[in-house]
């Protein structure tokens, strides 16, 4: 077995440890909900592109301008970074702190 | 979700006039909302901080915040900004503005309040023509880049914004794009409690305008440009920060320096007389 290559490569899902670390419970990962106001959206998709854990995909749904809204794949892969937040041009992305997960 | 959600920095624009005029993949919004988390992170008294822009399509942001703004004519925000600080000492002024505004009509302003080193924030949204008029080309535009006025290409030099700046004798210049949300709202709060001149240039992408006519893409192509071919070179002779057509895009912090300011060279007139020279 190469040591040196990294067992999971994935970042975006936690670790495969091949014995429960002892400390274990001291870690949290941080965790956010995410908030679309979609009337807001004007479907420029940069949240889609740029968020690290990929938390957003491209709705089939329209907004009342007729645009296309981003959709949560999955609320718990968000780790409160807040990057959405930042680069939402449009004030329709916010976080607001959740409790945080467990490493495993 | 209800229409009734309050987004946090709702209580820093005004949320009725939302949404904005700015198109779909257009950068500003970004900007908009880093220079305001810088503004809330810096803990500064948000009832002493103006802004002040000029005309175009970043000349609107004053217009959507709910801070003390004001939308001057064309390319006379330094001006008015810099009559606002002398006037009032204690007042943080920024002026965001695009760089039609500042370096065409208004590039003399911008160089002898940078000379005197006039305590005001500027901050600059580079999208490399006047986007909000159509697009002609303007004192930004690259080399050989296509716009409304120059359909073969434009043959004009453009500025070294960064260089001009720091020439002139700015204390803090920096270059960021739309995609380094962080660094540039870490670099915004910097220049904010910073004393003296300082200068930030965000580039910044024009989908409806610069981006179409020179086949970039929409907005969301441009932002994956940057994220790309930007390289951070912190503290390089801004000369070498050149920026061309299609080339990289070379960002970071080059001028970090200390100065005294206008204030604080500008003697104690009540204390003079013409008879008795102190």
């Amino acid at each position: 077995m190469n040591l040196s290559e990294p067992k999971n490569k994935d970042i975006s899902k936690p670790p495969d440890y091949w014995r429960k670390p002892l400390d274990v419970e001291k870690y949290k990962i941080p965790h956010g909900a995410v908030h679309i106001i979609i009337e807001r959206c004007k479907g420029c998709e940069f949240c889609i592109e740029f968020c690290p854990q990929k938390v957003f995909e491209v709705s089939d749904e329209f907004n009342s301008k007729g645009y296309h809204p981003p959709k949560i794949v999955s609320h718990d892969k968000c780790v409160n970074c807040k990057l959405c937040e930042l680069i939402c041009p449009e004030f329709a992305i916010y976080i607001t702190e959740d409790e945080p997960m467990n490493i495993i | 979700m209800s229409m009734n959600e309050i987004h946090p920095m709702d209580k820093l624009i005004r949320a009725d006039r939302m949404p904005h005029i700015w198109c779909s993949g257009c950068g500003l919004g970004t900007n908009f909302i880093c220079y305001l988390t810088a503004m809330e992170k810096s803990g500064l008294d948000l009832n002493k901080c103006v802004i002040v822009s000029g005309i175009g399509c970043t000349g609107r942001i004053p217009g959507y915040t709910n801070i003390d703004s004001f939308h001057t004519t064309h390319g006379r925000a330094i001006p008015f900004a810099l009559g606002l600080k002398l006037a009032n000492p204690e007042l943080t002024v920024t002026v965001f503005s695009g760089d039609g505004d500042l370096f065409a009509i208004g590039g003399n302003h911008f160089i002898h309040a940078a000379r005197r080193n006039v305590d005001i924030n500027i901050i600059c949204v580079n999208n490399f023509n006047y986007g909000m008029t159509g697009g002609q080309f303007g004192p930004t535009t690259p080399l050989d880049a296509k716009t409304t006025t120059s359909p073969y290409g434009n043959y004009e030099h453009p500025f070294n914004l960064v260089d001009l700046a720091a020439a002139s004798g700015a204390v803090y210049v920096a270059r960021w794009t739309s995609i380094h949300v962080r660094r540039l709202s870490k670099s915004i709060e910097e220049a904010l409690l910073k004393k003296g001149f300082t200068f930030i240039e965000i580039i910044s992408p024009c989908p409806t305008n610069y981006g179409r006519r020179n086949k970039l893409g929409d907005g969301l192509d441009e932002m994956k440009y940057y994220r790309e071919h930007s390289i951070i070179k912190h503290g390089i002779n801004p000369k070498e920060a050149d920026l061309s057509f299609n080339g990289e895009i070379v960002v970071g912090k080059f001028v970090d320096i200390d100065k005294p300011t206008f204030l604080d060279n500008q003697p104690d007139m009540s204390q003079m007389s013409v008879n008795n020279k102190k």
